[in-house]
């Protein structure tokens, strides 16, 4: 059968003609891609903001007017709400799964590119709708990321009037969009893969998207029934969560319902969302590793065996965020053990990305930078998971700010570590320039350095039994009044770390104009993404004919090759061996 | 097995053979077609599952009132639900034949078959609206009982997919009557076949539950451990 890449044949011709369909209205995954990224980091700079004000009334309690303990609860509801869906899966998944996926594979586009582009701009209008919960009247909602019944939609808390019925319909078109996204990602990495790409032959990268896809598509659906569900119990007064119940007085008439079955069909979501996250950071910092070690990944199948087992994991782990909400011993002694397991897989990657460094010939570039300074945050925000893991140390743990500082690290600091290895790595692929190496080391030594100066002590904040979500302490025993200096210290970290993130803003924009030229392949990669005839890719990525794959990716320093690298589309015999007088010439060099 | 042998494989170990033999997926529009329908199905197999759970939880609480089981009870004798069923049986027998007749490159006689399906499956709609008017008439509010809340619930979200399926069907007949490529309307009709089959079955599930009675519900919940 001849293989015809589907963006060539003639029925899907899909080639822009304006600057309308080029770079507005496009189908093209590339530009998908971008507008992706570009929509995710806008909304992710919201959230940082948002994050900054709650360190100011933190840090520096009754000194700022115009925060009071309602828009606080906003605050640090849409903080998290953008952040982790908003911006880490759009920008993981959207971003860099739609400009990866086609190019890595070796395919012209995905295979449903008006579907791909679909997928975008509904993910706009649910960026849209959330960013309008701002200005309604009553302001967005401020339940908490989890959105718990029955105190989220009742009189009382922030946003319950309209706030919270904007984040419903959000969350709900995001999924819609996530849904035409994933169906695309998944069909194209098993349907349209070039000539001799097999799937163990495919850069971790994408394992990690692909795994990642699955997981939204099968755990989305949880967040979709509980927010329809709680629409219903918001609008039409039904009772699938809220409980008979007295609010401010009035016996409302609401019978019976669980709430504990809304934070099942949460948690069922968002544990899953932690791997959706996690997954493609995982594939990506494994290849930036490898690369800029100029060494093999160690241990590729137990790489891919873990990603998957980690995927099939995610998914009976849910409930030991509900260890406080009165579950049979037995129940948590379940989830305590399914959380000890997943942590196996979990660890064997991160072995992995450490022996794939020892003896490596490393690089010490800014993608290398972050990719090694996440695998310290990760490995510290692992290791405290171990401790919430056990319902013993979590009970006492819980609410806390222990919690806030394990999660950050282990799902907010390490994968955004990832996103700028990322983003460092690939930018000379998006724009055929660098992004500045000055500005980088800076940006990166602030982001390192700063978050341990943020979530460090706040781990002993939470030893304290500082609680979370509170908008001031008030006069409490048990906490010293030096953890308010911590707090100063933490508030003023944070701000730093947050006028950091503006230099990389800066180096962006700086070098898409004026960065030092990147030519075609700069990192010296084997993967198909830096092969193409035209560096950036053009629509369409491969010109007339698709590359054929006779590798794996991962064919750096092979001995006896001259060059270091050997690109996953150069046969055995386009490599070109070392003759014997560079043999001798190099053992002379060590000889002497 | 095939799973494992693909997991198996060690690329490191493996490079430069023919590439022509080398496992390689060949941009099938039909299989890629195939593969976004079955993640598809699988999503919406997992929304309507996971309702199912809460269902079953809910329905031990004691506020809980079955639709069926005592005479005066709305479902005890579903004579609508009957008909709307029958109705869907035949849209989706006829989408069947419609694909079957596409297949023979009979393009006229799959059109009438298709428009009978479209026709049946908008009766099963307007249908499934009558239960609710009648429901609603006879003081069966969505708010007055988790029963009824997740009967509102559960045939609105079918309804919304089969919609969204006639959306679909029509899609495909729009992209005939542009291109007249009767191979391709075979493939996407047989697409919207099993998708019609799929929606059938997730009905045929949803009638049973959701006419079933208290003690039923009950020995399910005993035998799922709710």
């Amino acid at each position: 059968m001849d293989h015809i890449a589907i963006a060539d044949q003639d029925d899907e011709s899909h080639h822009p003609n304006s600057f309308f369909s080029k770079y507005i209205w496009s189908q093209d995954h590339k530009v998908i891609a971008i507008q992706y990224s570009i929509t995710a980091i806008a909304v992710g700079l919201v959230a940082l903001v948002l994050s900054g004000l709650m360190r100011l009334q933190l840090g520096f309690p009754d000194q700022f007017s115009f925060i009071d303990p309602s828009n606080y609860l906003q605050f640090v509801t849409m903080h998290g709400m953008i952040m982790v869906i908003y911006l880490l899966t759009a920008l993981l998944l959207g971003g860099f799964g739609n400009y990866l996926i086609p190019l890595m594979v070796g395919t012209r586009d995905m295979v449903f590119p008006y579907l791909n582009m679909l997928s975008y701009w509904t993910y706009l209008l649910a960026v849209i709708v959330l960013m309008m919960s701002f200005f309604v009247s009553g302001g967005p909602t401020g339940g908490g990321w989890t959105l718990y019944p029955p105190q989220t939609i009742l009189p009382g808390t922030p946003g319950s009037d309209l706030g919270i019925i904007f984040m419903l319909i959000s969350l709900a078109i995001f999924i819609v969009a996530f849904t035409m996204g994933g169906l695309n990602y998944v069909t194209t990495i098993l349907q349209a893969r070039a000539k001799g790409m097999t799937l163990m032959r495919m850069p971790l990268s994408i394992w990690g998207i692909f795994i990642a896809t699955i997981l939204g598509l099968f755990a989305f659906p949880a967040l979709l029934v509980s927010a329809i569900m709680m629409m219903f119990d918001k609008l039409l007064a039904t009772s699938f969560f809220m409980p008979a119940i007295y609010s401010l007085g009035e016996n409302l008439q609401h019978t019976g319902g669980s709430p504990i079955l809304f934070q099942h069909l949460f948690w069922f979501f968002g544990h899953p969302e932690v791997y959706i996250v996690a997954l493609p950071a995982f594939g990506m910092v494994s290849d930036v590793i490898s690369i800029h070690a100029r060494k093999n990944i160690f241990g590729y199948r137990m790489m891919v065996w873990a990603i998957v087992a980690i995927g099939g994991l995610s998914f009976v782990v849910w409930a030991h965020h509900m260890y406080v909400s009165g579950m049979n011993p037995y129940f948590g002694f379940f989830f305590a053990t399914t959380t000890l397991i997943i942590a196996v897989p979990t660890a064997i990657k991160v072995y992995n990305w450490l022996l794939t460094l020892w003896r490596g010939n490393i690089h010490l570039t800014i993608p290398m930078l972050f990719a090694i300074g996440f695998i310290f945050t990760f490995t510290h925000g692992g290791l405290t998971g171990l401790f919430l893991g056990n319902v013993v140390v979590d009970l006492p743990l819980s609410d806390t700010f222990f919690v806030v500082a394990h999660f950050h690290m282990v799902m907010g600091v390490s994968p955004i570590m990832v996103l700028f290895a990322a983003i460092y790595h690939w930018f000379p692929l998006l724009t055929g320039r660098f992004l500045n190496n000055k500005l980088g080391k800076i940006h990166f030594w602030g982001t390192f350095l700063g978050t341990y100066a943020i979530y460090l002590p706040m781990h002993y904040l939470g030893f304290l039994g500082v609680p979370r979500r509170y908008f001031a302490l008030g006069d409490t025993d048990f906490i010293p009044a030096s953890a308010q200096t911590l707090n100063a210290s933490i508030s003023v970290s944070a701000i730093i770390v947050g006028m950091i993130q503006l230099i990389f803003i800066i180096n962006l924009i700086w070098s898409v104009f004026k960065g030092k030229k990147s030519g075609p392949n700069p990192w010296h990669a084997n993967s198909l993404e830096w092969h193409t005839p035209q560096c950036p890719p053009i629509h369409g990525n491969w010109g007339e004919k698709l590359p054929e794959v006779h590798r794996w990716a991962y064919d750096y320093s092979v001995p006896g090759v001259k060059d270091d690298f050997i690109p996953q589309n150069l046969s055995q015999q386009q490599v070109v061996l070392l003759d014997e007088n560079d043999i001798s010439g190099n053992s002379g060099e060590k000889n002497s | 097995m095939k799973l494992l042998t693909i997991l198996m494989e060690k690329p490191w170990l493996t490079p430069d053979y023919d590439v022509n033999q080398v496992n390689s997926v060949q941009n099938d529009q039909s299989k890629i077609g195939k593969t976004a329908l079955l993640f598809f199905l699988m999503v919406v197999t997992i929304l309507f599952l996971l309702i199912t759970v809460t269902f079953l939880t809910r329905s031990q609480y004691y506020d809980f009132q079955a639709l069926a089981g005592q005479p005066w009870l709305p479902f005890t004798q579903p004579k609508q639900l009957w008909l709307n069923t029958a109705s869907l049986i035949v849209a989706s027998l006829t989408l069947q034949l419609a694909v079957m007749y596409s297949k023979k490159m009979k393009v006229d006689v799959s059109l009438i078959f298709v428009s009978f399906a479209t026709v049946f499956s908008c009766l099963f709609i307007i249908g499934q609206l009558l239960v609710w008017q009648k429901l609603t008439n006879t003081g069966y509010f969505i708010d007055s009982n988790p029963a009824n809340s997740y009967f509102y619930l559960y045939t609105g979200l079918h309804g919304l997919h089969l919609f969204g399926g006639i959306f679909a069907l029509v899609r495909v007949l729009a992209v005939f009557f542009r291109r007249t490529d009767p191979k391709r309307f075979s493939k996407n009709l047989s697409l919207c076949a099993v998708y019609w089959h799929y929606l059938l079955l997730v009905w045929i599930l949803l009638f049973l539950l959701l006419t079933a009675t208290e003690d039923t519900y009950k020995t399910i919940a005993l035998i799922c451990g709710f």
